[in-house]
């Protein structure tokens, strides 16, 4: 994989505020960015923008010289997101909510990425491989004990799961260490570190210390637009260097 | 395209499946259906000839309430949990996701309903010349109304008692539905054809079955910005 991500002055816009401004980031092959900032400042909106679930509100988002808007669907594929809300259903086991996963995403553009032969589409290759992402994540104690026994930090475990079936290489990860143990944050960092060595990308959100080895940093607080919640006379703002805009200068009370 | 149809199928086999594992939902609609039916006896009295004159629209009414029952789930539930981005981040587009869901929903909530619905009419005393073509108005129309149902529930996702709302928007939409179906109970049972009703009916799930996947997919990407 030699996929580039890219973004050029990136503004989102939810309902009358401006979220952030003028953003700009790119990412080279097994890249790593960690999106830091306080609450409110964007990095969830941020998240969804780039799985293409929002749409920019001003500027572009690029995929290898492509722009992701041209083919949404096509991008949602190259997309794991893994956000606050685990998909967990009550009612489906540890295994049965990987395999019905498995089946749901696109496998043949992960065959084909893998090269690995047609028959990885079948039912026990599904089955096969969800077995092995419970384990990296050591759930596989838990693979028939329904959803809604679970607790938070296995809820977390088994979202996170999900990484590994099929191949993507795009992971956006929303706060993935909350309500993880230390041992399951070690296998979640050795998971970014697998697909990071394959050429894969990851963007994720944080708050605690911990971070992937030479990743790249983006304070969402240095694009905050003064005046939060108006409009923006001076684009300049959403520029600016970090100089006098850490902290929380410039951001009003919210709406 | 083969591997779209058979995530698709994958999709709806997911549905079912909730749906079976979770039991109330599979057979409430169902339930909802013979009780609210049978209900009518007791209050109209039990002259047979009333019973059968009013069987058509007791049954059809019946029918529509209880497969709106069931309405208020069909994406909250997966809105509320995550689940509905991951759909959509699966590769599918949301119209296909909104049509496997209201095809799931169908398939819980429709196709038992036509089970149930001639032990009903018998209850009813509905004529012997009507039995056929209330399982084929069944089968025409209750497809018509989860789809234009699942505009209905798309449309309130998100929002607070969405269920009384999805009433509010869906019954006046839904009831040709029960024009047509009604009428051409009438027409077989005063030994007429049945098969211009029928025909409408028809038009009438062909217009919605890719105009209301559209529709609702434009409201789920609303409730997922």
């Amino acid at each position: 994989m030699t996929e580039r991500f890219e973004g050029a002055d990136v503004t989102c816009r939810r309902g009358n505020r401006l979220v952030f401004a003028g953003l700009d980031f790119a990412l080279p092959p097994g890249g790593a960015l960690v999106l830091t900032g306080a609450n409110g400042t964007g990095k969830t909106s941020l998240l969804r923008l780039m799985a293409g679930l929002l749409p920019p509100w001003r500027g572009r988002l690029g995929w290898s010289g492509g722009t992701i808007a041209d083919d949404l669907d096509h991008h949602h594929r190259r997309v794991r997101l893994i956000g606050h809300l685990d998909a967990v259903k009550p009612g489906l086991t540890a295994l049965e909510t990987l395999c019905a996963w498995g089946h749901l995403v696109d496998r043949a553009g992960a065959a084909n990425r893998s090269g690995a032969g047609a028959d990885a589409d079948t039912e026990s290759g599904v089955m096969t491989q969800a077995e092995s992402a419970l384990a990296w994540f050591g759930l596989e104690p838990l693979a028939e004990v329904p959803g809604r026994y679970l607790s938070a930090g296995q809820k977390r475990r088994l979202a996170l799961a999900r990484l590994l079936m099929g191949a993507a290489p795009l992971w956006l990860l929303d706060e993935p260490s909350n309500a993880l143990d230390r041992a399951a944050l070690g296998r979640l960092e050795a998971a970014i570190a697998r697909h990071r060595g394959s050429g894969g990308l990851v963007v994720l959100s944080t708050h605690a210390d911990w971070r992937p080895p030479d990743a790249l940093t983006l304070d969402l607080n240095r694009f905050q637009v003064a005046g939060a919640g108006g409009w923006a006379a001076d684009w300049s703002v959403g520029a600016g260097t970090g100089a006098g805009a850490d902290a929380d200068a410039g951001k009003g009370p919210r709406p | 395209m083969r591997l779209a149809m058979r995530q698709w199928m994958h999709l709806v086999g997911r549905d079912v499946g909730l749906a079976i594992r979770q039991g109330s939902d599979a057979t409430m609609a169902v339930f909802f259906f013979v009780l609210a039916a049978m209900l009518f006896p007791f209050g109209v009295g039990p002259e047979p000839n009333i019973l059968a004159r009013i069987a058509p629209g007791i049954l059809w009414v019946s029918a529509l309430l209880a497969t709106l029952l069931s309405l208020d789930r069909l994406f909250q539930a997966d809105h509320d949990d995550g689940s509905l981005e991951q759909l959509w981040l699966a590769g599918l587009p949301l119209e296909a996701v909104a049509l496997a869901k209201t095809t799931a929903h169908w398939l819980i909530t429709g196709l038992p309903l036509m089970v149930a619905a001639p032990l009903v009419a018998i209850g009813l005393n509905l004529g012997s010349e009507g039995f056929g073509v209330l399982v084929l108005s069944l089968l025409l129309g209750t497809p018509a109304l989860s789809l234009i149902g699942s505009v209905g529930a798309a449309l309130t996702v998100g929002a607070r008692r969405g269920g009384v709302l999805i009433a509010l928007l869906v019954l006046p939409l839904e009831v040709p539905v029960l024009i047509f179906a009604t009428g051409a109970m009438d027409q077989a049972l005063a030994g007429l054809a049945a098969r211009s009703h029928l025909m409408l009916l028809g038009a009438i799930l062909a217009a919605a079955l890719p105009l209301a996947p559209l529709a609702a997919a434009a409201a789920l990407r609303q409730a997922l910005e």
